[in-house]
């Protein structure tokens, strides 16, 4: 159907978090009715404190397929993490 | 007195808590459904703390066992105490959101009133359930805008509603000697006080959604004699045969 609202994608802050995170989508004509469907679709178990809606083709997403290409380069690089390198002994509370 | 008072307000809540439920299945998107049959779950919630403080009033005849249970499921048509307005049919879902919004506009003032009762217990419930209303509202008012101000046929569909639910409205503003007794007593809110703010409130809308201000006409119910005194329309009983049918054919059944 050609006259359907368009998707919206929402985040929820819950309770506890720090970030929004992706709940799920939703139809709505405009960004107000997103946000108030989203509070009713998705907040109706105390889930969260803030919402986010995005329109969906707002969204760009690496492709599946690139994966290897973006992804493994970092698999064998183990000195990126932290904990890669010894602490000095004298160095406390890290 | 106060009994039959809180009938008042739990009946308004329990009535139109089971029209709202009517759409659930059948909104026109998703979102609708959810969103209208939460609203009708606040108003649900609503009715239940008005029942139970209704339970425990001792009105001085042959104690009936009273449970919430009890008042929503084995009470007919003249013995509910409900606008008029929210017993009126869901027709289409311009008539649906005309009614929630004229009753929603009152509700938040009466609720807001009712938080200064000088009865604690109402003024707590009101507190709780003003939240719930101010959403109600934001909600429905802009549905009547989004609807008003839509399309050709929306537009007519939404004036039409407007126009077939007003004369159900002049009772929400009529005191009868129920209500007058204690609103003197300092209980209850005057009803006749939030008629010019929900005017105003109405016509501020209904202009944004660039419709008509219905004529006032003839209004149902007022003189005492509407859903609050329990003269209600034929929408009621079949309303209440659909939700009673259940307790009353199975009267231990639970969950």
């Amino acid at each position: 159907m050609s006259d359907e609202w368009p998707l919206w994608e929402v985040f929820i802050r819950s309770q506890h978090g720090l970030a929004h995170k992706h709940v799920g989508s939703l139809h709505a004509p405009d960004a107000k009715m997103a946000v108030r469907n989203a509070r009713d679709v998705y907040t109706r178990r105390n889930e969260g404190i803030s919402i986010w809606v995005a329109r969906s083709s707002d969204i760009h997403a690496s492709s599946p397929g690139d994966r290897a290409a973006l992804f493994e380069p970092s698999n064998d690089k183990v000195y990126r993490h932290p904990t890669f390198f010894p602490m000095p002994e004298e160095v406390k509370h890290i | 007195m106060l009994f039959d008072y809180l009938l008042r307000l739990a009946d308004n809540g329990l009535v139109l808590a089971q029209r709202l439920g009517e759409w659930v299945g059948r909104a026109p998107v998703l979102e609708e459904d959810i969103a209208s049959t939460n609203v009708g779950l606040d108003l649900l919630g609503q009715a239940r703390l008005w029942l139970a403080y209704a339970c425990e009033i001792d009105t001085g005849d042959a104690p009936p066992v009273r449970t919430e249970d009890r008042l929503a499921y084995y009470r007919d048509a003249g013995e509910f105490r409900n606008l008029l307005l929210v017993e009126q049919p869901n027709g289409n879902y311009a008539d649906t959101i005309a009614r929630q919004y004229l009753f929603d506009q009152w509700h938040v003032l009466l609720l807001a009133a009712l938080t200064a009762s000088c009865d604690a217990r109402i003024a707590a419930i009101a507190a709780k359930a003003v939240k719930e209303a101010r959403y109600h509202v934001e909600r429905s008012a802009d549905w009547v805008i989004r609807l008003g101000d839509g399309s050709a046929e929306s537009h007519a569909r939404m004036q039409d509603a407007m126009d077939a639910l007003w004369m159900y409205t002049g009772e929400m503003f009529a005191v009868d000697a129920t209500e007058r007794a204690l609103v003197d007593a300092g209980i209850a809110a005057d009803a006749q006080a939030l008629q010019s703010p929900w005017i105003e409130a109405v016509r501020a809308v209904l202009s944004e959604a660039t419709l008509a201000m219905p004529r006032d006409d003839w209004m149902q119910g007022v003189h005492a004699r509407g859903g609050k005194q329990g003269r209600h329309t034929e929408h009621l009983s079949r309303l209440l045969a659909e939700m009673q049918i259940l307790p009353r054919s199975y009267p231990d059944a639970i969950w």
